[in-house]
């Protein structure tokens, strides 16, 4: 029997192929030619105005499968409407991970719809990365390995804006505004952590529904208690009618607004520029309007992105740098993936990004996690509205450990 | 009790939102005896062509009327397309076109326009404050253009006989058909002038809430409170009931149940109502024979 050449050839590479094969059939959602990757976000009901969000994101898949996609894999990335409803969030994503078997969860929005799943994913042991919500709890490396966040929480912002106003008024009586929900609560514990035994003495509390028509009556109430200093956690319709009334009605606070709700475009410009001057927020991103960035390299390259990619796209909505630094940071995590897409391996990468610069993200501000540390972006720093732009001031700050 | 002053001026400001959204709520009760679900959904996509009109630069004048036009066509579209072949079906039939109306229409509309907060100019506007800024020009305004289109409708139904013959086809259509009344036009025209009366709602809406598809979720909650409050069947006492939900809403919210449960004092007005007196408060009290 003789053995020719050709098929000792072919054995050997079939036995050398095996593992590859195996291992691309054993890890779910990828195959030799697609990594499929799954998503929700509002792209109906009250929270829709951050669809543009999964809109970016689809975009940069697009220029990543353009560009050759990775490891050559072509990224599938299947965007599901939640409108923000939890029920339906739950609904979306077993849908992504039963049926379309995705690879992992990317960037779902919206902290009570991420929350209706995270027990979900992690007793599924799904990947369940970067999620667009700042809410604290997406650290908990122990109870819930497998989700993680990605912007800085809205406890750290909090707790900034706290720390600030005592330094600038050590005598200040705060109100604070805030949605009836997880995000709005954020920001009471933010405050809370700096405060203490004070909170009770210093604080005025005040919440709104996300269904109530306006809020002009919770203006009303914080103005007549005597607040000199105003922490708001609202989205960003609430955050335009606030601004708003506030400047109505002849008060002046010093006026902190949560750095969900103050895009130019979608807040500033209907609240009324002029009516905004003062305002005091803080951000971890690069403000497109700002003229220190409008020739910045790492903004060109989103430009350029915009301009190719999603040309109606509005550049004022900083939602857009929002994604392009969450997708960027994805990106990287699937090129420290190798060639291998396991969910073990994708959530080992996840967790393990040395510090990561992003042309949208400000200088100083880097993307940097560990195995204990689920809080990518911990650094932010203070800026004030000057009727035109987002005006920078002070150093950039590390939120505190708590 | 400066703040109580002004929680009850905020809350008439607001109660004319509600106000004008469930006098456009009773206009189609009115007209068709069916709560229209897709009132507040309509009203918004008439909003948003009249902000298109302003953008394509018309005056806003032009649009405002443009748009009440362009409106009442589309509602008696509605009702030729969509409710005309139900229209001998059971009410839950109604209801569940109402409902998916309310979702087609809602989706339509941010599809289109996209779901970002716009800017919606009012004709209305002053150079300083009104009572310290707690009321604006916009505020002010469009509580007169509510009590205009109410008088309007108030002398459409009384005095015309295209009014009463509407009256005679949502009460008795049988009897109505049979005295030569044309009741499916009734019908349609029914529409048409709610989803008219809807567009001024929305359009005098956006100015303080912005404009986002979105828009009228929670308000029609408040103004079918209102509506209910003031009498289903009653414009004047619907307007009423709006304003006066407005102000209940902010004082229970400052100082009886606290913020958290604002909402649930809409809900318990509307169950309020209807368990003791379904009539509203200045409703007729129908009795009919079986």
């Amino acid at each position: 029997m003789t053995i020719n050449r050709r098929a000792l050839l072919t054995g050997t590479a079939a036995v050398l192929a095996a593992p590859a094969i195996a291992a691309a059939q054993e890890a779910p959602g990828v195959t030799a030619t697609e990594i499929r990757i799954g998503s929700t976000n509002a792209l109906s009901g009250p929270a829709s105005s951050y669809s543009v969000i999964s809109r970016c994101l689809t975009a940069m898949f697009k220029r990543l499968n353009d560009q050759g996609g990775i490891a050559g894999r072509q990224v599938n990335f299947i965007v599901y409407d939640d409108s923000y409803q939890p029920p339906r969030t739950l609904e979306q994503t077993r849908r992504l991970v039963e049926q379309d078997k995705v690879a992992f969860l990317f960037n779902q929005l919206g902290t009570p719809t991420n929350s209706a799943i995270h027990r979900y994913v992690n007793s599924r042991k799904v990947p369940h990365l970067f999620l667009a919500t700042g809410a604290d709890k997406w650290a908990q490396p122990k109870e819930y390995p497998w989700t993680i966040g990605w912007q800085p929480s809205y406890r750290t912002e909090a707790q900034i804006y706290a720390k600030y106003a005592l330094e600038q008024k050590p005598a200040a009586k705060i109100g604070l505004l805030y949605q009836n929900d997880d995000f709005g609560k954020d920001y009471v514990n933010g405050v809370r952590d700096i405060l203490g035994d004070r909170f009770d003495a210093v604080v005025k509390l005040v919440s709104h529904e996300a269904t109530d028509a306006t809020i002009d009556s919770q203006i009303v109430t914080l103005q007549s208690s005597g607040c000199d200093v105003l922490i708001c956690g609202i989205i960003p319709r609430f955050a335009a009618q606030a601004i708003r009334k506030v400047f109505d009605i002849g008060w002046k606070p010093m006026m902190f607004m949560t750095n969900v709700s103050v895009s130019g475009s979608i807040v500033m410009q209907p609240a009324g520029v002029e009516k905004g001057i003062g305002l005091i927020t803080s951000d971890y991103r690069k403000d497109q309007s700002d003229p220190s960035w409008a020739d910045d390299a790492g903004m060109n390259e989103w430009r350029d992105f915009m301009r190719r990619y999603i040309p109606d796209g509005e550049l004022g909505d900083n939602n857009y740098t929002y994604a392009y630094g969450a997708g960027s940071t994805m990106i990287q995590v699937l090129r420290q993936c190798g060639t291998n897409f396991s969910r073990d391996n994708i959530m080992k990468q996840a967790t393990n990004i040395a510090p990561l610069e992003i042309g949208t993200l400000l200088p100083g501000v880097k993307v940097s996690t560990g195995p204990a540390n689920y809080h990518p972006i911990r650094q932010m720093q203070l800026q004030r509205w000057d009727g035109k732009s987002w005006v920078r001031f002070g150093g950039v700050i590390e939120g505190a450990n708590v | 009790m400066d703040g109580l002053a002004h929680q009850v001026i905020a809350g008439i400001a607001t109660g004319g939102i509600y106000a004008s959204v469930a006098l456009a709520l009773v206009m189609i009760y009115q007209a068709t005896h069916h709560v229209n679900f897709a009132q507040g959904e309509m009203a918004t996509l008439s909003t948003f062509i009249a902000w298109s009109m302003v953008q394509a630069g018309m005056p806003y004048w032009v649009a405002f009327f443009g748009t009440v036009v362009v409106s009442f066509v589309i509602g008696v579209l509605v009702e030729r397309i969509l409710l005309r072949p139900v229209q001998n079906a059971p009410v839950l039939t109604h209801v569940g076109v109402f409902i998916g109306l309310l979702l087609i229409v809602g989706n339509l509309t941010g599809w289109v326009f996209g779901y970002t907060t716009k800017v919606f100019p009012t004709p209305f506007s002053s150079e300083k404050p009104i009572m310290g800024g707690l009321v604006s020009a916009h505020e002010l305004g469009s509580t007169a253009v509510t009590l205009v289109v109410l008088t309007l409708v108030f002398l459409f139904f009384r005095y015309t006989s295209l009014g009463l013959a509407m009256r005679a086809a949502a009460y008795n259509p049988r009897s109505a058909r049979l005295v030569g009344v044309r009741v499916g036009w009734m019908l349609a025209l029914g529409w048409g002038l709610a989803a008219a009366i809807g567009a001024v709602a929305g359009m005098m809406v956006a100015p303080v809430v912005f404009l986002d598809p979105t828009m009228m979720l929670g308000i029609l909650l408040y103004a079918f409170a209102g509506a209910l409050l003031g009498g289903i069947d009653n414009p004047s006492g619907a307007v009423i009931g709006g304003f006066a939900v407005g102000v209940l809403e902010n004082l229970a919210g400052a100082y009886v149940v606290g913020t958290e449960l604002k909402l649930t004092v809409a809900l318990a007005i509307i169950i309020g109502v209807l368990v003791v007196r379904p009539s509203g408060l200045f409703g007729r009290v129908v009795t009919s024979r079986v």
